[in-house]
């Protein structure tokens, strides 16, 4: 069996499952967020009544993210919401906004806090729950009617799906990152290229990389349809989950004989720094192919691409230069906002770098990532051109359906808001 | 699920995305405060750029502006249709506006799972491109039990595939009630 086979095997009670059959399964993690926390919660109390119990408040992780700092009312009234029912049922998990436990973005908070563990089984509210398969654990994006049910029960149904591995063999240069190794997979196999399967992600390469560049390759998945990616666990992943929570866990790996619906060979190596075009995750080129192309914005931010590893890596780029676009910085967690002004650079610290460098600093949240109230900062409002470290590029994704945008890993990002235009980020690579 | 549904086809494009089908930024209207609840069926499919809002011609939009409710009973797609977020919003603002059915060549599977398990739009898969064939107000017609598609306007007939195991749950409505017949939660009568 592959990972994913045996890891929904034992949450089902089942010695083996196949591809194909659809079983009940005992959720681990349940996680939710503002925007679709609320309405989990109205289908809950709808089916289970108003007094109704949460069927185990350790195991529901409650993460508001998304529309943060905003005015607007609808969305701060959905915090209160949230607040309101950590109350009510005294969840011990909850990460007010306003507090020093507010954390930011969900899928790399769960891995901050110790919820991703290799072996179990993760539900989320948000498409890009797929991340915390970097773990070796099976982790998926439900909707509110599936959370509602699982709030009450703890279970949920899943078609257990086919595997497509992805082996990344060769020494990765030091100007790609897993980005470009990610849009290479998805320009290769297309925006519906995995669905319904899952991806697991093996080969030196692989393993090569910090669990954050791994959060990387799994939070795209869903960019290729696939319902969840997949990492089996190494001495990198149990250190990071061992410095973060006491819970027991499982290491579980794919059988010598699994059977993988396809496989798909990388000589990282050989590959060169890529984008996204507009409109669609899918729709490749070469950084060579697009150079030049003018901008108006550069991005850094989200789970995919605000973390502190893409913070050094722009901060290497932009070091000691100035901007020349509207460049904009937004840490996925507060954990990470705090490293940008603690991690040095040749003596300067991360934050300070980007302030010197003409960036626009802003606080840990999704922020413009998905558009979000016209008050979002870094919000798209007209037919920007942008290019972004972050994972979609669909029409109106960042704000405006006019604008375009161009997706890349953070080194490309810093090389362009160095120009103004697209660049290879090997042209500023000392 | 209706055996027979008959009302107007609006056509969309390849890889329709859960932010055109309900823009972010319409996420935060509540779902039990009718006033609010209404903003899903009138901001349904407005994040598609609107030289492509209802093909072949494009510049219609699903529901009219100001209104709350679409005169298409039928989302005719293409490949990927509802790709993107995880929102159940999306397949939700299309039944608040009044649409029935999806007819597509594939889906994503999130918003595939959400519609079957939220009792929403009921997601028909085509065996091939459907969307270049049918114009946005061609009078449709469907039998959901042989899945057979008749389209009035040119008299052209499709089989849909057929809808495979979630047929359970959509006969019992959603995936609360399927739970219920499998013993998995209390029957409704027994709670409260
Ligand atoms: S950062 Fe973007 S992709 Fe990630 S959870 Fe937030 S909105 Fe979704």
């Amino acid at each position: 069996m592959t990972i994913t086979e045996k890891v929904i095997a034992r949450h089902c009670g089942r010695s083996r499952v196949v591809p194909g059959e659809s079983v009940w399964v005992d959720v681990d993690i349940l996680m939710t967020h503002d925007v679709c926390g609320p309405p989990t919660i109205d289908i809950f109390k709808r089916e289970f009544g108003e007094d109704a119990k949460v069927w185990d408040p350790e195991k529901l992780v409650i993460l508001p993210d998304h529309y943060i700092f905003t005015q607007n009312h609808h969305a701060n009234r959905n915090v209160r919401l949230l607040r309101a029912f950590a109350e009510e049922h005294n969840l011990p998990h909850y990460y007010d906004v306003g507090t020093p436990r507010y954390k930011g973005v969900c899928h790399m908070a769960l891995a901050e806090e110790g919820f991703n563990r290799p072996g179990s089984l993760l539900i989320g509210t948000d498409s890009h729950t797929c991340t915390s398969g970097a773990f070796g654990m099976f982790s998926t994006g439900v909707g509110n009617t599936d959370a509602a049910l699982i709030m009450g029960t703890g279970k949920i149904w899943l078609r257990v799906p086919e595997t497509m591995r992805f082996i990344f063999e060769g020494v990765l240069p030091p100007y790609l990152m897993a980005k470009d190794l990610i849009l290479a997979v998805i320009g290769d196999i297309g925006c519906d290229g995995a669905t319904y399967r899952a991806m697991e992600f093996d080969g030196e390469s692989v393993y090569s990389l910090s669990m954050q560049e791994r959060m990387t390759l799994t939070n795209m998945a869903i960019e290729a349809g696939g319902k969840n990616g997949i990492i089996g666990p190494d001495e990198t992943t149990i250190e990071y989950v061992r410095a973060r929570t006491d819970a027991p866990f499982e290491c579980v790996y794919s059988d010598e004989d699994a059977r993988f619906q396809s496989e798909y060979r990388y000589d990282v190596s050989t590959l060169e720094p890529v984008v996204a075009k507009p409109h669609r995750p899918d729709n490749r080129a070469s950084v060579v192919e697009v150079a030049g192309t003018r901008l108006d914005r550069a991005y850094v931010g989200s789970c995919t691409g605000g973390k502190l590893e893409d913070f050094q890596a722009a901060a290497q780029v932009i070091k000691g230069q100035e901007v020349v676009i509207d460049t904009y910085i937004v840490p996925a967690t507060t954990e990470i906002s705090n490293a940008l002004r603690t991690t040095t650079l040749d003596g300067t610290t991360l934050w300070d770098v980007f302030v010197e460098a003409g960036c626009k600093m802003g606080q840990a949240s999704c922020a413009a990532c998905l558009g979000g109230p016209p008050d979002t900062f870094g919000r798209m409002q007209g037919s920007e051109v942008v290019i972004s470290t972050t994972n979609r590029n669909f029409p109106g994704r960042m704000g405006s359906k006019q604008a375009s945008v161009y997706l890349a890993s953070p080194l490309t990002v810093a090389a362009s808001a160095l120009n103004g235009v697209i660049t290879d980020p090997r042209e500023v690579f000392v | 699920m209706e055996s027979n549904i008959r009302g107007l086809a609006y056509v969309v494009g390849d890889a329709i995305d859960t932010d055109q089908i309900i823009p972010a930024e319409h996420l935060v209207y509540s779902l039990k405060k009718p006033d609010e609840r209404r903003m899903y069926g009138r901001f349904a499919m407005s994040g598609i750029p609107v030289q492509v809002q209802g093909l072949p011609e494009g510049h219609i939009p699903f529901t009219e502006p100001d209104k709350y409710e679409s005169k298409f009973t039928f989302v005719i797609g293409g490949t990927n249709f509802g790709c993107g977020s995880s929102r159940e919003h999306a397949p939700f603002a299309l039944t608040e506006a009044g649409a029935k059915v999806v007819v597509a060549e594939s889906y994503a599977r999130i918003f595939y799972r959400n519609t079957i398990d939220g009792g929403f739009v009921v997601p028909f898969e085509a065996l091939g491109k459907i969307n270049d064939q049918i114009c946005t107000g061609d009078d449709l017609e469907l039998d959901t039990r042989i899945g057979q598609l008749t389209n009035h306007t040119t008299g052209k007939e499709y089989l849909l595939k057929p809808l495979g195991d979630v047929a359970e749950i959509l006969s019992a409505g959603n995936v609360f009630e399927y739970a219920r017949r499998n013993g998995l939660i209390a029957p409704s009568d027994e709670r409260h």
